[in-house]
């Protein structure tokens, strides 16, 4: 094993557990930190990516534009990578991002649908950004399958093609050999990015490391969507233990998370039983606190929303599919099918 | 009906969405006379079941629909790159154009919403298919009270995305945005769109969020929604809301404010598409609707009250 790429996404993916809300302060703050703990990539945008501001998953408390511009004035060393999910962020908020301060972008698909994201690698590469692919879900298609759509990336620009568990549904061995799989198609790097659903963010990424993952993800505390990420502070320690570390500090990143990250954390993500039921039913980590909230409204358990949900295949960004089966099942129990006015969906976040 | 009540029309494109659009003119002829199936592609799948249908075809694209002085209307199913090159020619020739390509060169159209506005022009355009499905519904809010924000998710099957949507998704965000604002009436519209490869594929399902601007009668609108849903019903039969919209109270960035969710499903004819094409299908229908108003308009008849 070799040492890898880390990029830090707690300003990204932590999005989602904050509920979209994190303030120029708290960027500064947590940038500083991972800046000066050695970490090479930051992320930064809105959970579901620039121009993910929107009833559908959560309006954003401050611009993402300014949250970008921030991390970039914090940054001696670090990078600042923005997330990109064509049929949500299109060419214009990419330019934005760029001259706010982004130098990588990473452009998500879900794993079946690469082909969409040609024009945005295309505008990324005139822009002289690094770009990396992520193909999303990626448990649901099998290994030769996701390789065939990463070299479309490949083909388009990518520099380096994720393989990326966002139901955190992967045991080892699927990490091991869907990573393995791009690992041997490509000829541009290879990286992985975990969810820790049923417990194993740090397993499945060290198994991706094994099966020769140039590049990796984290996020402080693992703050992150469903039951969080593998925590960037575990894995320095991990990697450092394994004689891999690249070049992070491991007590740094300790500090970090616990007096930086931890105070401002409305939850501490964990594999509860939703997030468990993510993982165990193969749906979006993101549809967590929406899951919890809908089913609030129309006295559902959330695990019935989540696994119907995986029955009818949803993928990324579906959240509005989340209402359709509350609609649906709260129907089939002869339950009124409007829902009742509640207080308005917190900013502060879920109730675990 | 007579034949001389009827106006000669072309369709430009031999793809799947010309395929459906000549079977529905085919079914349900109306005012309107299918003089002419061009393309370009000898081998495409669409000429051959032209042909057989008897239907006039050509392979010369728009140069044998310039040559014919009789046909009057042109469903252009091209490209928007061609359109830019055909709504010149067609103009110069006398001829209208209705554009279902990003194209854009006329002004947009949604049936229900803006037709008889346009019935003088020359070209119109038919936006995308998300716009096609969720402006209705927003207009409908905003004909009651105003709308400072609307905003649609369309999920539709991955195999019902041709090449041209995957290679120019971000115009589906643009064209659609801005067709909700101009047309839907809200004072800022926002567009995502969702492919998901589900088997079997999943019917096209849009959900509509629409924040009014102020305080609003609940009744009055969801009787306008209704209404809308009846009249996209009289050209698309398989445009039905799944359950009444839901009112809910939200996060947002004019504070705390009523939120209204409409969840959407638009079920194709199956005239030539498979019925989960909805998204294809709400192009075809919408255009043959606007040519049938251009022939009756033409003709001096008016068999209907437009919008």
């Amino acid at each position: 094993m070799k040492a890898p790429r880390l990029t830090d996404t707690t300003l990204r993916d932590g999005s989602h557990a904050m509920s979209h809300q994190f303030t120029r302060e708290q960027v500064a703050a947590i940038t500083q930190a991972l800046d000066e703990a050695g970490v090479p990539v930051i992320e930064v945008t809105h959970g579901d990516g620039l121009a993910g501001s929107s009833i559908q998953y959560g309006f954003s408390g401050t611009n993402e534009l300014d949250l970008i511009a921030t991390a970039r004035e914090h940054a001696t060393r670090a990078k600042i990578a923005a997330l990109l999910i064509p049929g949500i962020g299109t060419r214009k908020e990419l330019r934005e991002a760029v001259a706010a301060g982004v130098q990588v972008v990473r452009i998500a698909t879900h794993c079946t649908e690469a082909d969409i994201s040609e024009q945005h690698f295309g505008l990324a590469k005139e822009l002289g950004l690094e770009t990396v692919g992520f193909l999303m879900m990626a448990h649901m298609r099998p290994p030769e399958f996701l390789a065939e759509q990463a070299k479309l990336m490949e083909s388009y620009g990518a520099d380096c093609v994720y393989i990326v568990d966002s139901a955190g549904a992967m045991l080892p061995q699927d990490a091991f050999a869907r990573v393995k799989a791009l690992k041997d198609a490509l000829t541009i790097q290879v990286g992985f990015h975990a969810h820790n659903n049923l417990g194993l963010a740090i397993g499945n990424t060290l198994a991706a490391l094994e099966a020769g993952a140039d590049q990796i993800d984290g996020c402080l505390r693992g703050f992150g969507a469903g039951a969080g990420n593998a925590a960037t502070e575990l894995l320095a320690a991990v990697l450092d233990r394994l004689g891999i570390n690249p070049g992070l500090d491991v007590f740094k990143l300790m500090d970090a998370a616990e007096y930086i990250v931890a105070p401002i954390m409305p939850y501490q993500p964990f594999p509860d039983r939703d997030a468990i039921t993510i993982g165990y039913a193969g749906v979006y980590s993101t549809f967590l606190l929406h899951a919890r909230h809908i089913a609030a409204e129309f006295g559902l358990d959330p695990r019935e929303l989540l696994v119907e949900l995986g029955r009818r295949q949803a993928v990324a960004g579906q959240e509005d599919w989340i209402l359709d089966v509350a609609v649906d099942l709260a129907r089939r129990k002869g339950q009124p099918s409007a829902a009742q006015p509640t207080p308005a969906v917190a900013p502060e976040g879920g109730s675990a | 009906m007579e034949q001389s009540q009827r106006i000669k029309v072309a369709i430009l494109g031999t793809g799947n969405i010309g395929t459906d659009l000549m079977y529905k003119i085919l079914r349900d002829p109306g005012h309107l006379e299918l003089a002419l199936f061009a393309g370009i592609d000898p081998q495409s799948e669409g000429i051959a079941r032209a042909r057989a249908l008897g239907i006039p075809t050509s392979t010369e694209g728009i140069t044998a629909v310039l040559a014919d002085p009789e046909i009057k209307l042109v469903f252009d199913a091209t490209s928007a790159k061609a359109h830019v090159r055909h709504a010149k020619l067609l103009r110069e020739a006398g001829k209208i154009a209705i554009d279902l390509t990003p194209a854009a060169r006329g002004p947009y159209v949604v049936p229900p919403v803006n037709l008889g506005a346009h019935l003088d022009k020359d070209n119109v355009n038919l936006i995308t298919c998300g716009g096609q499905a969720t402006i209705p519904l927003v207009y409908a809010v905003s004909r009651v009270t105003p709308v400072r924000y609307a905003e649609i998710v369309s999920t539709v099957a991955s195999r019902s995305a041709g090449p041209g949507t995957r290679q120019n998704i971000d115009e589906f965000t643009f064209t659609t945005a801005r067709g909700l604002e101009a047309l839907g009436g809200a004072e800022q519209g926002k567009a995502i769109i969702i492919l998901n490869p589900a088997e079997p594929p999943i019917i096209m399902t849009n959900t509509i969020y629409v924040i009014p601007a102020g305080d609003f009668d609940e009744g009055a609108v969801l009787a306008s929604i209704s209404q809308m849903v009846a009249e996209v019903q009289r050209y698309v039969p398989g445009y039905r809301l799944k359950a009444e919209p839901v009112i809910d109270r939200r996060f947002t960035p004019w504070g705390e404010r009523p939120v209204i969710a409409m969840l959407l499903e638009v079920e194709g004819a199956g005239d030539f598409l498979p019925p989960y094409a909805g998204n294809l299908d709400i192009m075809t229908s919408a255009a043959k609707r606007v040519g049938e108003l251009f022939a009756q308009h033409l003709l001096g008849v008016r068999a209907e009250v437009l919008a």
